[in-house]
Formats: C-alpha cells, sequence, structure tokens
C-alpha cells in the first residue's frame, strides 16, 4: 500500500529542553492514524513539524514520497486543523472554505461549485453566506474540516479538533468524524489526549509520553497487550499494583504484591527473582464470585466500598481485605450481582493470562 | 424593564456629570458658537459691523487661500497613508515577531521621542538634516558629495517630518489591535496556501480595521492642524492652511477672516472623516472604543 506519510527518527529540541525525541512512523494511504499521548508530550510539536511551521531538529519528513526538508507550509500537501479551529471570523463561511482554492487561483464557477459540494458533504448545504459567530460550536467543526477537505490534501492534520467541544456533541462528533474519514478517503493524523477519541476511530494509535513513541500499533491491541506499564496505565482503565517477583517465567510468573496478595500472572518478558514488578488488572478481568470449578485462578476476597452505577459501565469500588489497595471491578448488568451491597465480603477472581506485569523503573 | 427608562435623566446622574459638562460647555462649546458668529462678522467703514458670508466668499475668490486650503488636505492624507504604511510593519513586528520580553522595549523606544516637545524633535530633523548639519558633513566628509546639499525646506523634508511625528499614534492603536489577533489565524491562512500579499489583505487588515480607521483619524486630524512642523521644515512657498490662519489673526489682525478659516478647516477635517468612515464602512462609536 502506497505510503502517505513517512516520519523518520524526528527529534525537535526547544534549547536544552527535547520536545520530541527520535519518532518514526509511516501511514498508509487512507489510514486514521491517532497520536495520543497526555498534555505536554510534544503532540503539536510533532504536528507543526509535519505541517512545516518548525523545522525538525533532526530527522527526515516525506509526504507521497517527497522530502519535505525547506518545503514552506502553502507548498506543503498536507493542512491543518488547528487546536481551537482558526477559522476567519471577518469571512463568512463560503469566503472560508474558498480561500484555499482562490490562492490556487482556480475559477470562480469551480471553486463555487467545490464550496457548495464540500459544504453537502459534511452535513451544512447553502451555508455559504453565514458568519462564522452564528455557528455553533459543532458546525464551525464542520466548516474547518471543510476548509481543508475541499484542498483535497495527500494529509489532513487535526490537533485535538473536538477538545473544545461539550461530551455530548464531541461522542457524536467522534462518529461523525470516522464516516467522513472512510467516505473521502483521505489520509488523517489526529492527536488527542482522550483515549477513546483515538480507540474509537483509529486504525492505528500511536502512545506518546514525553516526546518517544510508546507503541504504535491498532486499538485493540493496545488495549489487550500493552508493552509497557505507561501504555497501560494509559489505554483503558487499569488496576494497578506494585510488587515483586517470587519466581517462574514470563509465561507464568509468581508475584508478591506489596500489599500482601500473591498472583500468578503473565510478563511482557522474564524476570529476575526478588525484582520490582507493577501489575495491571483490566476491571473486566475480575471476575465476581468466580465459579469453584475454574481451575488456575488468583481468587482473593474483597470488602465493597461503594457502587458506582453508569449503566452498562457500572463498577464496584473494593479493597482487597486487610489492605488499601482500592480496586475497580467491573458489574455486569444482568441483574445477577443485584445482591451485592456496600461493606459486603466478596469473592474475586481472575486468570492468569489477563493480567500483565512490567519491570517497575 | 422598559427600555426607555435607561435614558432618563435623574438629578443623581446630572449632578455626577456636571463637571464633565461644563467643562464641554465652557471649553468646547462657547469658543467655537464665538468662533462662528465671529466668523460671520464683517466691519464696515464707519467703525460698526454687519453679519455676511463676505469671509467665505473672500476665501473661494482669492486662489492663494484656496489653494492653500486643497494642498494642505492631500498632503494630510498623503503624509496619514504613508505613517499608515510605516507603522503596520512597526506594529507586526512589535506584537508577532519579538519575543514578549522585548515587546516592551520596543514601545517604550517607539514612545521615547514623544518625551520631548514637538519643537525639539523638529529641531532635532533640522539639525541633521540642514546645510551645515550632521548628514551633509558626514557624506561631504567621505567624498560622496562635492558640496553640501540643501535637504531641508521643501515637501519631502515636511512629509517626512510629520510622518516622524505622528508615526506614534498610528503605532499604540495598530499594536493594541493586532495584539488581538490570534496568530493561528496568520498560521492557518499560511496553511491554507496564503502567501504573505494574501495574508496581509485577507486577514491581517480586515482584522486591524478599527485600529487602522482610528489611527488614521487622529493621524489627520493632527496632522491637519499641525503648524510646527511645517512652518519649520517646509519650504517658503509650501503653505500651510494653520499658517494662513495665523497669518490672519497675527499678521493681518483680521480676526474675522481668520476664523472663517478656522471653521472652513473643521468642515474639512469632518468630511473628510465622515469619507473615510463611509468607504472603509466602519463605525465611529466601534473605532473610538
Ligand atoms: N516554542 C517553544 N519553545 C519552548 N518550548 C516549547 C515550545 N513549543 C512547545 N514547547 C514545549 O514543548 C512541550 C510540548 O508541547 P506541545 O505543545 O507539543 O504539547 P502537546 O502534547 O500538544 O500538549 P497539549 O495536549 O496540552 O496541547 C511542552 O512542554 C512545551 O512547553
Ligand atoms: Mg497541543
Amino acid at each position: 500500500m502506497a505510503i502517505d506519510l513517512a516520519v523518520n527518527q524526528v527529534s525537535k529540541s526547544f534549547g536544552a529542553f527535547t520536545a520530541v525525541e527520535k519518532v518514526s512512523f509511516e501511514v498508509p494511504q487512507g489510514h486514521f492514524f491517532s497520536i495520543l499521548g497526555p498534555s505536554g508530550c510534544g503532540k503539536t510539536t510533532l504536528l507543526r513539524m509535519i505541517a512545516g511551521f518548525t523545522p525538525p531538529s533532526e530527522g527526515l519528513i516525506a509526504i507521497r514520497g517527497r522530502d519535505m526538508q525547506g518545503v514552506v507550509p502553502n507548498r506543503r500537501p498536507v493542512n491543518l486543523i488547528f487546536q481551537h479551529l482558526a477559522l476567519f471570523p471577518m469571512m463568512t463561511v463560503g469566503q472560508n472554505i474558498a480561500f484555499g482554492l482562490e490562492r490556487r487561483r482556480e475559477k470562480r464557477g469551480v471553486i463555487r461549485r467545490k464550496v457548495a459540494r464540500i459544504l453537502e458533504r459534511v452535513g451544512l448545504p447553502g451555508f455559504e453566506a453565514k458568519k462564522i459567530d452564528q455557528l455553533s460550536g459543532g458546525q464551525q467543526q464542520r466548516v474547518a474540516i471543510a476548509r481543508c477537505l475541499v484542498l483535497e490534501p495527500a494529509v489532513l492534520l487535526l490537533d485535538e479538533p473536538l477538545g473544545a467541544l461539550d461530551l455530548k456533541l464531541r461522542e457524536q462528533m467522534k462518529v461523525e468524524l470516522k464516516k467522513l474519514q472512510v467516505q473521502v478517503g483521505t489520509t488523517f493524523v489526529y492527536i488527542t489526549h482522550d483515549q477513546s477519541e483515538a480507540l474509537v476511530m483509529s486504525d492505528a494509535v500511536a502512545v506518546m509520553n514525553a516526546g518517544r513513541f510508546e507503541q504504535v500499533d491498532t486499538p485493540q491491541n493496545l488495549y489487550h497487550h500493552p508493552q509497557s506499564a505507561f501504555v497501560a496505565r494509559f489505554v483503558g482503565e487499569n488496576n494497578a499494583w506494585t510488587g515483586r517477583v517470587r519466581g517462574g517465567d514470563a509465561a507464568a510468573l509468581q508475584i508478591d504484591t506489596d500489599d500482601g496478595c500473591r498472583f500468578v500472572c503473565r510478563a511482557a518478558e522474564s524476570l529476575d527473582a526478588g525484582s520490582p514488578v507493577e501489575l495491571f488488572i483490566r476491571p473486566e478481568a475480575l471476575l465476581i464470585e468466580p465459579d469453584e470449578g475454574i481451575a488456575d485462578l488468583n481468587r482473593f476476597e474483597v470488602q465493597v466500598r461503594s457502587i458506582l452505577f453508569d449503566g452498562a459501565n457500572s463498577r464496584l469500588l473494593a479493597r482487597p481485605l486487610q489492605t488499601d489497595t482500592e480496586l475497580l471491578i467491573a458489574l455486569p448488568q444482568n441483574r445477577q450481582y443485584d445482591h451485592i451491597r456496600v461493606d459486603d465480603r466478596i469473592a474475586v477472581g481472575w486468570a492468569p493470562a489477563s493480567g500483565i506485569c512490567f519491570a517497575a523503573s | 424593564m422598559n427600555p426607555h427608562r435607561r435614558y432618563r435623566f435623574s438629578l443623581p446622574l446630572v449632578l455626577f456629570l456636571s463637571p464633565v459638562l461644563i467643562w464641554l460647555v465652557l471649553l468646547i462649546v462657547l469658543p467655537h458658537v464665538e468662533l462662528l458668529l465671529m466668523s460671520l462678522r464683517v466691519e464696515g467703514d464707519d467703525g460698526g459691523f454687519s453679519y455676511s458670508l463676505a469671509n467665505y466668499r473672500q476665501f473661494f475668490d482669492e486662489p492663494i487661500y484656496w489653494l492653500t486650503f486643497v494642498r494642505t488636505a492631500v498632503y494630510a492624507i498623503l503624509v496619514t497613508f504613508l505613517t499608515f504604511l510605516v507603522a503596520l510593519p512597526v506594529a507586526f513586528y512589535i506584537t508577532k515577531v519579538v519575543s514578549p520580553r522585548r515587546q516592551g522595549l520596543l514601545m517604550l523606544l517607539l514612545l521615547m521621542p514623544f518625551w520631548v516637545s514637538e519643537l525639539v524633535r523638529v529641531y532635532g530633523w533640522m539639525i541633521l538634516l540642514r546645510e551645515s548639519g550632521v548628514i551633509n558633513h558626514f557624506l561631504v566628509g567621505l567624498g560622496l558629495w562635492e558640496q553640501p546639499v540643501e535637504m531641508l525646506y521643501n515637501d519631502v523634508a515636511m512629509v517626512m517630518g510629520l510622518v516622524y511625528t505622528s508615526m506614534l499614534f498610528m503605532a499604540v492603536p495598530l499594536v493594541s489591535v493586532l495584539e488581538s489577533l490570534d496568530d493561528s489565524l496568520i498560521e492557518a491562512a499560511h496553511d491554507l496556501g496564503g502567501n504573505i500579499a494574501s495574508i496581509v489583505f485577507r486577514i491581517i487588515i480586515p482584522h486591524a480595521m478599527p485600529g487602522i480607521v482610528s489611527g488614521c483619524i487622529v493621524v489627520f486630524m493632527l496632522t491637519l492642524g499641525n503648524y510646527l512642523t511645517p512652518n519649520l521644515m517646509g519650504g517658503k512657498n509650501s503653505l500651510w492652511f494653520t499658517e494662513q490662519i495665523y497669518n490672519q489673526f497675527i499678521a493681518s489682525f483680521n480676526w474675522n477672516q481668520g476664523a472663517s478659516f478656522g471653521f472652513l478647516l473643521l468642515l474639512l477635517s469632518s468630511l473628510v472623516i465622515w469619507a473615510g468612515l463611509k468607504i472603509t464602512r466602519q463605525k465611529l462609536g466601534k473605532v473610538v472604543q
């Protein structure tokens, strides 16, 4: 498959501070690629290097096989949707979208037709004459997307475009953005600090931390097979324990947690006895009152602290007996567990394959 | 609530506003009424006077008067435009290019010349430009010119002096309006394929329009009413209209004629500003904010 964007060993330093460090990735044509990371990890800096606003300190960026070194932003076949959209308030919706086409000296009639067509595509037909400040947040969002898509860029870069919207609208735009991307088939590079946005929309996600990529993978793999403690903690919800290795190998490592529990789990690599580890278990991997017949389960008892009801996403907050560790346990809403009350003691278990541990740093 | 109530006068409001009202009436309205009456007054042969438009007719009958008038207007507009051309890049540099720390320093440098009076500033230019001045001294000393050239007392020197005098009044509103321009708008235009010209004309100028208009109004009025700079730096036959007014009041002692000239100047500046606002489709209320 043709590669639309190739980033090779790119770094960026501001003085002594390194904002982006040796980042490499490739995005095939038509893919939705997300970069997920906490605030300040260097996402915007990376995107601005691709768009051409910041020159990289090191490394190469190629778009559709063409090296972009020294190419100014207005000559790059990429467009950027800014964190705060940056729509031109002095122009109408139509003029905003026509801006790029006019710079290419396209004919008036062609421009008018293209603007009308793209507005229809983003679900705002006939909005040409509206002023920017007459639009709602979601509509402004779509105009910003239309303004870039009408130029048919090789790659569309999006810098947390949903960040300014309220939760409900964000959920809705998430689905719409993905649909739109599939329809137009443009390559998207999307940055966000919201893991659910990244997981829902992307073909591949890169998890970024302190300027580096921790893991580049499909959303499913990131969730089920994180390759570092940071990814395990950042993507999806996880219960974490710290502890030490007692013995065993990577497939079945025996661990003593610092709060006195004893577990067997799989590990990313084999670890020496006595070395410190971090152990992660997803809330839905903790089974409530597991059947006595299931072999090899890590079993222990917990006391329920509170019941966090949230529809299909309901959970129990519980503590293993004689510890201060707080655990989140998924509470399936199939009425089987309706009898559970606060302060109840219940049995909990999890299969060794569903926990994962990493050497603690 | 009834919206009309907001405009009803109450006693405390009147008391509160009275210093301002008295100040306005005493210092602005009364002198102008007096000036208007004076401009309509014509002295007869018998020492008495009558009211007529004779002073205004005199203005149109005598070409030297209205030629100076037109010249002053054209040059004031030119000076305003040149000041804008110089101040826009300066304001852009201060707000968008330098680091915030140096921004203050540059603003200070911009302000510095205005700590001394206009007279001193103009003399500064004269010391530089005159035949025995600093620039001539250096150029002749370096052997670039055979002999000193008189650079003062012409229209170019006068316009330059006026632009210099007006710079601050254009730069300050431009700086404040450009400060409110979001950098990402400029970057977005650049990203969408815009070059410098399209960014300036489609993004920066439309955004800065209120600041541009208010700066232009101030600079135009100050230039039109300037007396010192044109008088000291302009040539003998490059008259400014304020000099005509001065001549009528002081030299010819014809206060009535002088008053009519003063009124014509007031009319001119109001007219040009009104036309400017119409052309740029700005509202006065928004501009003076
Ligand atoms: N021009 C600059 N000079 C110095 N440091 C900078 C500059 N631009 C960014 N940084 C630093 O680089 C780091 C990464 O910034 P960046 O804007 O890329 O973060 P981000 O991941 O986009 O964060 P957010 O999610 O909050 O937008 C930050 O610590 C920031 O302070
Ligand atoms: Mg950012």
